[in-house]
């Protein structure tokens, strides 16, 4: 895979054009959902002109088709956005523009972000980039492939309960989901709002490490971001505690999953590292606090939908019931609905102390186990999902056996840690495993300079 | 285990604005139910005393002069989002 610093001093129109010639060259995996070859050559010509100056002056990027662009569809891998052309852009997109980045397309997803292998996408699955007949991971799983198929150095992805690091580890990729707030959602089709993060998928640690730099820090558009706080680690000062979360290790995990998390501690070792076992029991319950606390925030994002002020309208309303209702019902995939009924049924008079309340009040269990461990270890690592990337169809008639595939991500996310995701090696039959760092609030650049250790 | 019927998924869909077929309610009321099952292993848990967790920034509520801020965008680019609109307004069909 290329690094952002093999195009320094290069003809931008020439890196350009090449990023767009790999796109159609790779169109079979069905990474991407457009392409803006205008727009990103016009920004490459000013690239050459001396015009646009950055730290990415030339760099061209693909960003998940949630992220909201100018003059291209944002879709959110849906129908009901199939035609929406936005008229603002993503704060994310304007950092990266403002370093010179040029944004040559825009990413598959499963649609609205809800999914673990991009094949809830209204447009068709993304197919693996190490093997076409098992799935990318998701939701971010476009961003994954086009990353792992070197069509760009780097990629735009939400992660919300694993759809950056899931998908970075099915493909081999860095995948980076950021402590909650670090960078601004203006612009970003929400999902859920308590724990939704933008972050990056890169081909290795420096340019992960780079793109989060010039992301971070706080935007008036969006008032959960926090001061900045994002500072690149040239070197570790000292070796670090790291606890080997033990519920994540045991057999029910793939054992080749195990085999190349315990090299990569291994090399953590031979880094000096101190490496222990650690325990954290609320594990066992934080993808059912997820599947509650999400689902109903889905419900809520999700009624902006109405058929009414953007997208698309049912041609078939005659009454406003049922322009809401049937464009709603056309516009959604069935796990948008699944999610966004569930979240009905959980906040429901009746029902709400028992589940919403009850996740919420487990969910303050969960972190406070996460603060324990971390007055004594710098880090947790464990694998980042129970298996590799799984054949596409195996899990789509069983939304339960879906969600599971999330069971090691969720965690960080309810708790708003930062953790990422990092290619470990490949099982016997040559498919990627990620491991993955989970550290305290604002230890992002320390997770990073950990992988950078091992890289180096 | 929730039992899901066919009139619940009617009244979650009419809760959720969603006019579904009859055998995609039939198909969700089967994962709905696998899903509510799935979740309910949290009634297990003991949570007496315990504070819940509405957001993980230790940020407070943030306050801006209240002077309105368009974000660089006029009326006409959002308009013109709108399915259907007539003179400077969206146009929806009739409600009474």
């Amino acid at each position: 895979m290329s690094s952002i610093s093999d195009f320094k001093g290069k003809s931008a129109r020439a890196i350009v054009e090449m990023a767009l010639e790999k796109a159609r060259e790779h169109e079979s995996f069905h990474a991407l959902l457009s392409l803006d070859e205008k727009r990103a050559l016009e920004r490459a010509d000013l690239v050459d002109a001396g015009k646009l100056k950055g730290r990415l002056a030339g760099v061209p990027f693909i960003a998940k088709d949630n992220f909201l662009t100018l003059e291209s569809t944002t879709t959110a891998a849906s129908h009901f956005l199939e035609n929406f052309t936005a008229p603002l852009q993503a704060t994310a997109i304007e950092k990266l523009e403002a370093e010179g980045a040029i944004c040559i397309g825009k990413a598959n997803l499963d649609a609205f972000a809800h999914g673990g292998s991009t094949e809830n996408s209204a447009f068709g699955p993304t197919k693996n980039a190490h093997d076409d007949t098992r799935v990318a991971g998701g939701s971010s799983g476009g961003s994954a492939v086009a990353v792992a198929l070197d069509i760009v150095p780097f990629a735009l992805g939400t992660d919300t309960g694993g759809s950056i690091r899931q998908p970075a580890s099915f493909n081999g990729v860095i995948g980076v989901k950021p402590t909650y707030g670090t960078v601004s959602r203006y612009g970003v089709v929400a999902m859920a709002s308590s724990t939704d993060t933008i972050g990056v998928l890169a081909g290795n640690v420096d340019d992960a490490e780079l793109v989060m730099d010039i992301l971070s820090g706080r935007d008036s558009k969006d008032m959960t971001t926090l001061p900045d706080f994002f500072k690149p680690i040239v070197q570790l000062d000292a070796p670090k505690k790291i606890g080997v979360i033990k519920e994540f290790m045991t057999d029910d995990v793939d054992a080749g999953v195990r085999e190349q998390v315990t090299g990569y501690i291994e090399k953590l070792k031979a880094q000096g590292h101190t490496i222990e076992e650690v325990s954290l029991p609320m594990l066992k319950y934080a993808l059912a606090i997820y599947y509650i606390v999400v689902p109903a925030e889905i419900s809520s994002n999700l009624g902006r939908y109405d058929g009414i002020r953007y997208g698309e309208r049912s041609k078939d309303a005659k009454t406003l019931s049922e322009v809401y209702g049937l464009s709603r019902d056309a516009g959604f995939m069935p796990e948008n609905k699944r999610r966004i009924m569930i979240g009905s049924y959980v906040l429901s008079s009746g029902f709400f102390d028992a589940y919403y309340l009850k996740a919420q009040k487990a969910r303050t269990l969960l972190i406070n186990e996460f603060n324990e461990l971390f007055n004594t270890y710098d880090a947790l690592i464990g694998p980042v999902a129970p298996t590799p990337a799984f054949k596409l169809g195996e899990n789509t008639a069983d939304p339960v056996k879906m969600y599971l595939a999330d069971i090691m991500t969720v965690p960080a996310s309810l708790a708003g840690l930062p953790a990422i995701s990092v290619p470990a090696g490949l099982t016997d039959t040559g498919l990627p495993v990620g491991v993955q760092l989970i550290g305290p609030r604002t230890s992002d650049a320390t997770l990073l300079a950990i992988a950078k250790g091992v890289s180096a | 285990m929730t039992q899901i019927s066919h009139d619940d998924v009617h009244h979650l869909a009419q809760l959720s604005s969603l006019q579904l077929a009859d055998e995609e309610a039939e198909s969700l009321r089967i994962d709905l139910e696998n899903i509510l099952g799935y979740i309910e292993q949290l009634s297990e848990l003991n949570t007496d005393g315990v504070e819940p967790t509405y957001q993980v920034t230790d940020l407070q509520s943030i306050w801006r002069e209240d002077v309105i801020d368009d974000y660089g965008l006029g009326r006409e680019p959002l308009l013109a989002l709108a399915p259907d609109s007539e003179a400077n307004q969206i146009k929806v069909p009739k409600v009474l």
